[in-house]
C-alpha cells in the first residue's frame, strides 16, 4: 500500500455563494508551484477558468441506504475521481500531482471528504489536503447569521481566505475575523488580497506533509484565541445548538487504545455534532507525538511528528463542537483513559483533570 | 471507514496501530498486534457491560458481539461496533452519558 503521505493530494475549496472561489482558484492555478494540477468543478462559474486540466462534475449525492448525512459518498465525485486517475494511469492525460476541488456555494465539504477518505479505490490513490473556505468579507457575517452551510463550510477548514477585503470596510473585516476566530480557532485566515498571497502555505502546506507538518501544528497549538484562557463558557454554558471551538491538555500521556475506543464512541453517536477534533498527542510507549486529524464521523490516519514542536509534552486537542459541554467531553476522555490506568484505592486519580486551556464560542442562527 | 456505513475494502481502521505503524515508534516489543487486540478487547467490555453486551476477538481478524440475550453480530473494527452494539443492545451507546460515566468511575474504584 502506497505510503499515506505519498498519495495525490486532494484539496477542497469551497464557500459560500459569490465568496470568490473561483477568483481564487486562478490566482492559485497561475502559480507554477500548482502547474501539475486537475480541477474538478461543480459548476462553472461567472469567472472563467482557463486551465488544462479541468472538468466539470454534475453534482448528486449517493446517500447509502444506511449512512448518515455527512457521510454521504458524491456518487458524481467517486466516478470522477476514478476515472481521472484511470486516464492519468493509461497516459491520456498528464500525470497531475494534485487534484482541486471547486464545490458549489451551497455544498457541504463533509462528504466530499469522506468519499476521499473512505471510499474503497480513491482512499488508495488520493488522500485529503487542506480544505480552503472563502468568506466574502462584506456579506460573510450576514451568512454566517443566516445560513447553516456558510457555517459547516466555514467550521471544517484547514484555511480561511478572506475575499473582498478591498471593498469592505476595517470594522466588517475586524468583525468577521473575531467571528471567524471564535469559530474555527486553528485555521490559518488569510486576506486574498495580499500581494504576497501564497500558493503554497493555501494548498501545499499541510499535516501530511512531510516538509510543513511540523510547522502546521506548531501553529495550531500557538493559536492566539485557543490559549487566550477565555475560560467563562467552560461549564456547560452554551446554548443547546452553538457551535465553538476549545482545546483541552493532558499531563498524563495517552492508553493509545482507550483513546481509539473513546473516540469511535463519541464520533459514532456524536459524530454529527463533533464538526472537527485535531490535536496531538503523547501516547504512552511511543517515542514521538501522535497526531489526529478528523472531520465529522471521519478521521484522517494518525501520523507522527519527528519531534515535539515546543518544550511542552502535554497532549493537546481542538474540538470544534456544536452543542456539546467542554467540561462533559474532557471528564468522559479522562474517564476512558483511566480504564487503562486504573484509580488506585487510595483514590488519587491515575489520570488529572483536564486543564482546559480555552474555549471560544460563537452564536449559531 | 465511517462507523455508521461500514463499507468494506478499505485501509485498515485508524485506531489499529499495525495499520499506521509509522506513527507508533519506538513501542516496546512485547507491544504485539495480538496484545494490542486483547488489550482493545478488555476496554471494550468494561464500557459494553453497562449495556449487557460484550466482546471477543474473533481469529484475530474481527469481533464477535454478543448480547445478554445471546443475539450475536459479526464486526471487524471499533467503529462498526459501536453501531452494532446500539442496534443490538437497542440503546444509544453515548461516551458523554453521565449514567456510563458514573458506572465507569464505579468499577474503577473497586478494582
Amino acid at each position: 500500500m502506497t505510503e499515506y503521505a505519498a498519495l495525490i493530494p486532494v484539496n477542497v475549496i469551497t464557500g459560500f455563494l459569490g465568496s470568490g472561489k473561483t477568483t481564487l482558484l486562478q490566482k492559485l492555478l497561475a502559480s507554477p508551484q500548482l502547474r501539475d494540477t486537475a480541477v474538478l468543478v461543480n459548476e462553472f462559474g461567472e469567472v472563467g477558468l482557463d486551465h488544462h486540466l479541468l472538468e466539470n462534475v454534475a453534482e448528486g449525492t449517493l446517500l447509502l441506504d444506511n449512512g448518515c448525512l455527512c457521510c454521504a459518498l458524491r456518487g458524481d465525485l467517486q466516478e470522477s475521481l476514478r476515472d481521472l486517475f484511470s486516464r492519468r494511469e493509461r497516459g491520456e492525460i498528464p500525470r497531475f500531482q494534485r487534484v482541486v476541488i471547486e464545490t458549489s456555494g451551497l455544498a457541504d465539504p463533509v462528504p466530499i471528504a469522506y468519499t476521499v477518505l473512505a471510499e474503497p479505490v480513491i482512499q488508495h490513490h488520493f488522500r485529503l489536503g487542506n480544505i480552503v473556505t472563502t468568506i466574502d468579507t462584506v456579506n460573510g457575517q450576514a451568512q454566517l447569521d443566516h445560513n447553516s452551510e456558510s457555517i459547516k463550510q466555514a467550521a471544517v477548514a484547514d484555511r480561511l481566505i478572506l475575499t473582498k477585503t478591498d471593498i469592505a470596510s476595517v470594522g466588517q473585516v475586524n468583525a468577521l475575523r473575531t467571528q471567524l476566530r471564535r469559530l474555527n480557532a486553528g485555521a490559518v485566515m488569510i486576506d486574498a488580497g495580499a500581494e504576497d498571497l501564497d500558493p503554497v502555505q493555501i494548498l501545499t502546506n499541510d499535516t501530511y506533509d512531510q516538509e510543513s507538518r511540523s510547522r502546521e501544528v506548531g501553529r495550531w497549538l500557538q493559536d492566539e484565541e485557543l490559549n487566550s484562557g477565555l475560560t467563562e463558557h467552560k461549564h456547560g454554558l452554551h446554548a443547546h445548538d452553538e457551535i465553538y471551538s476549545f482545546c483541552v491538555s493532558y499531563d498524563v500521556p495517552f492508553d493509545w487504545t482507550a483513546f481509539g475506543v473513546w473516540m469511535t464512541m463519541l464520533l459514532n453517536r456524536r459524530g454529527d455534532k463533533v464538526l472537527r477534533i485535531k490535536g496531538l498527542l503523547n501516547v504512552a510507549g511511543v517515542a514521538t507525538p501522535v497526531l489526529i486529524n478528523g472531520v465529522q464521523h471521519i478521521v484522517h490516519p494518525p501520523v507522527h511528528l519527528d519531534h515535539w514542536p515546543d518544550i511542552d509534552r502535554q497532549s493537546r486537542i481542538i474540538f470544534i463542537v456544536q452543542g456539546l459541554s467542554q467540561q462533559r467531553i474532557e471528564a468522559s476522555l479522562s474517564a476512558f483513559n483511566a480504564l487503562a490506568n486504573p484509580v488506585p484505592l487510595s483514590g488519587v486519580p491515575a489520570v488529572g483533570p483536564a486543564q482546559a486551556a480555552s474555549e471560544t464560542v460563537v452564536s449559531r442562527p | 471507514m465511517c462507523s455508521l456505513c461500514g463499507m468494506l475494502g478499505g485501509r485498515g481502521h485508524w485506531t489499529e496501530t499495525a495499520t499506521n505503524a509509522d506513527a507508533f515508534q519506538g513501542r516496546a516489543e512485547s507491544h504485539t498486534r495480538h496484545r494490542e487486540r486483547q488489550d482493545r478487547t478488555r476496554l471494550v467490555n468494561k464500557v459494553l457491560k453497562h449495556y449487557g453486551l460484550s466482546l471477543t476477538d474473533w481469529a484475530a481478524t474481527s469481533f464477535v458481539l454478543r448480547s445478554h440475550t445471546g443475539q450475536t453480530r459479526l464486526v471487524s473494527n471499533l467503529s462498526e461496533m459501536w453501531a452494532a452494539a446500539e442496534s443490538l443492545g437497542r440503546r444509544d451507546c453515548d461516551p458523554l452519558d453521565e449514567d456510563l460515566l458514573t458506572a465507569l468511575s464505579e468499577n474503577l474504584v473497586r478494582r
